[in-house]
């Protein structure tokens, strides 16, 4: 009976506030910003009670789009089509689903490549470095904006987990529930390490020119970063499985240094995809709110979660080896003794830590298992 | 399907024992919690607060369905994440025989919770030993279906031995309810050789 999201047409929708003094952003870094737009989808219909909103928080190079199409030409459909729509596990029948671009990112909301009210031209390196925080002080004002008063459930993968970590710490009267998928209380110095060679890479790239470029784009900075990137969402099994040692449309290696195997190729499509729709001074803010993600600088995890109330799903997927299942063990641990009710699903995947993306089944169906839990325990 | 019958109605008499002991309003944490269902009728009928421990994602993803916590973990990896007294009761049905370290795991249960309610099958069980003593075979019978070489249940104990285990560890039995399928009053008579189940509620010294 599921009817396919295919049709849907998705308007996305803006939201604009500042402009005045104390209106805007104030963020961690101390700056502020003075006029900040989010722009969002929103899907299906908001209740009377208004108490089936469901907020997702797209991970690190996602956005707003989660499912259908913005036009009946567009060629791909949202990130999230199999877990949006109607009959579906985010089941637009019954929930309202809002998901608006993080700002700092390129893909509507205030960002890097937005013009600086103080100087009229685009910010560049001139925005502000934001945090995790941030993204979810501007989610905040958007609910108020939306009159939810309580989303019936955060949820959110890798990235997008942090941020509905960060809203159970922030603003846990705002939250009925969190859905933290693949993500951790803190990045690792690992993820750490990777995010900062991907930076160096688009930095190092002469066309990034401190972030001043106009037409000629440090595309092959920005594609070595996001190939870097992808070879942590995936894991050794997933590699042997999906390529093995298999060349590219060869018999023989070409004793030379283009491309023979398969991996590389893929590898360098991914690459070339990523510089198309991704802008390189964005990714920079992005994994750098990455990078200062700790919910405990000070070790104390189960302080950290002191006010947090509401009920938590967390899932780690078994072959993740960016956010591995111990990540998500010290934030079941630290909700376990503050005595919020925690359920906790290491899922088996071979898939790393794209599992997330993947693994849709097991995982829509988890979810859709959760909530509907969630929206009987609100009722 | 016979076997399959009796284990069910057996796992039925337990979960009932267990759920009479259990107050209303109790915090309950169900060690192998197996699909959920003791917690979520607990939750029903008792009002508890529950969460389960579950190492097969089948299982786990049936209590979710069932609206019941469940938190994905190897009991032969400890109970770390749970901190000391968290829980008025800590369950432990059936699943005793499986462990590495039956003995590390009721120190633990027995920490986290004020009590500990362990049930499992009597190895000292007549029938049992008469397979022993007279075909010379390890025990085969309809709730331990398995062969000696491919058995989860590495673990096997009597009512007594469990008793010595308690004693010998520092833990006090504060009762101790041996049941049948059907004969109770001869399981109450002489538990260790005619009681095929027994469940103890046990708490530290």
């Amino acid at each position: 009976m599921k009817i396919d999201t295919l049709n849907l047409i998705i308007e996305g929708k803006e939201f604009s506030f500042g402009g005045g003094e104390g209106n805007g952003l104030q963020l961690d870094c101390g700056r502020s910003l003075p006029e900040v737009n989010i722009s969002y989808e929103t899907y299906g219909e908001l209740d009377d009670s208004k108490s089936n909103a469901i907020l997702v928080c797209h991970a690190l190079t996602g956005n707003s789009h989660l499912a259908g199409r913005h036009s009946p030409d567009d060629s791909a459909v949202g990130w999230w089509n199999c877990m949006v729509g109607p009959g579906k596990p985010f089941d637009t029948d019954q929930y309202f689903i809002v998901c608006s671009n993080v700002i700092g990112g390129c893909m509507g909301s205030t960002g890097p490549c937005s013009i600086n009210p103080d100087t009229g031209k685009p910010y560049r390196m001139d925005f502000p470095v934001i945090t995790i925080a941030d993204m979810t002080r501007g989610q905040k004002k958007l609910m108020e904006h939306l009159g939810i008063g309580k989303w019936l459930s955060v949820v959110g993968g890798s990235m997008g987990g942090m941020q509905a970590l960060q809203w159970s710490v922030s603003y846990p009267e705002s939250v009925g529930s969190v859905m933290a998928i693949a993500t951790t209380s803190h990045l690792s110095p690992q993820a750490i390490a990777f995010d900062w060679v991907g930076r160096l890479a688009i930095m190092s790239d002469p066309a990034w020119n401190n972030g001043n470029y106009e037409d000629d784009l440090p595309e092959s900075g920005l594609a070595i970063a996001r190939m870097l990137g992808h070879i942590t969402y995936l894991s050794d099994e997933s590699m042997r499985r999906k390529f093995g040692r298999r060349l590219q449309e060869k018999e023989n290696y070409s004793f030379d240094f283009s491309k023979d195997f398969q991996i590389e190729s893929y590898l360098e499509h991914q690459g070339h995809q990523f510089v198309e729709r991704f802008d390189a001074n964005s990714y920079l803010y992005m994994t750098r709110a990455m990078d200062y993600f700790d919910l405990a600088p000070d070790g104390d995890l189960r302080e950290a979660f002191a006010q947090s109330n509401s009920p938590f799903l967390v899932v780690s997927f078994s072959s993740d080896w960016l956010f591995p299942p111990e990540n998500s063990r010290e934030i079941v641990k630290a909700l376990r003794n503050n005595n919020i009710e925690v359920s906790y699903c290491e899922m088996e995947s071979a898939y790393g830590h794209d599992a997330f993306l993947l693994e849709t089944e097991t995982l829509g169906g988890l979810m859709a298992d959760y909530l509907r839990a969630r929206k009987a325990d609100m009722e | 399907m016979a076997s399959g019958v009796d284990n069910i109605r057996a796992e039925q008499r337990d979960f009932a024992i267990i759920a009479d002991l259990i107050p209303h309003g109790a915090s309950v944490l169900d060690l192998g919690c197996g699909n959920g269902d003791l917690l979520r009728s607990l939750r029903e009928e008792k009002d508890i607060y529950a969460c389960g421990v579950e190492l097969s994602q089948e299982n786990l993803l049936e209590c979710v369905r069932k609206g019941v916590p469940v938190i994905h973990a190897d009991l032969n990896d400890g109970l770390g994440d749970f901190s000391d007294d968290s829980f008025d009761f800590v369950i432990l049905s059936r699943t005793i025989q499986a462990v590495a370290r039956p003995d590390r795991l009721l120190r633990e249960m027995t920490k986290v919770g004020k009590q500990g309610v362990v049930s499992f099958l009597n190895i000292g069980y007549a029938p049992s030993r008469f397979q022993l003593m007279f075909r010379g075979r390890m025990p085969v019978t309809k709730a331990l279906p398995y062969a000696w070489y491919n058995t989860p249940n590495i673990h096997l104990a009597t009512i007594k031995d469990f008793r010595f285990l308690c004693s010998e560890i520092g833990l006090r039995i504060i009762e101790e309810i041996p049941f049948g399928p059907k004969h109770n009053l001869l399981a109450r008579l002489w538990p260790n050789l005619l009681a095929p189940s027994c469940v103890f509620i046990i708490e530290n010294k």
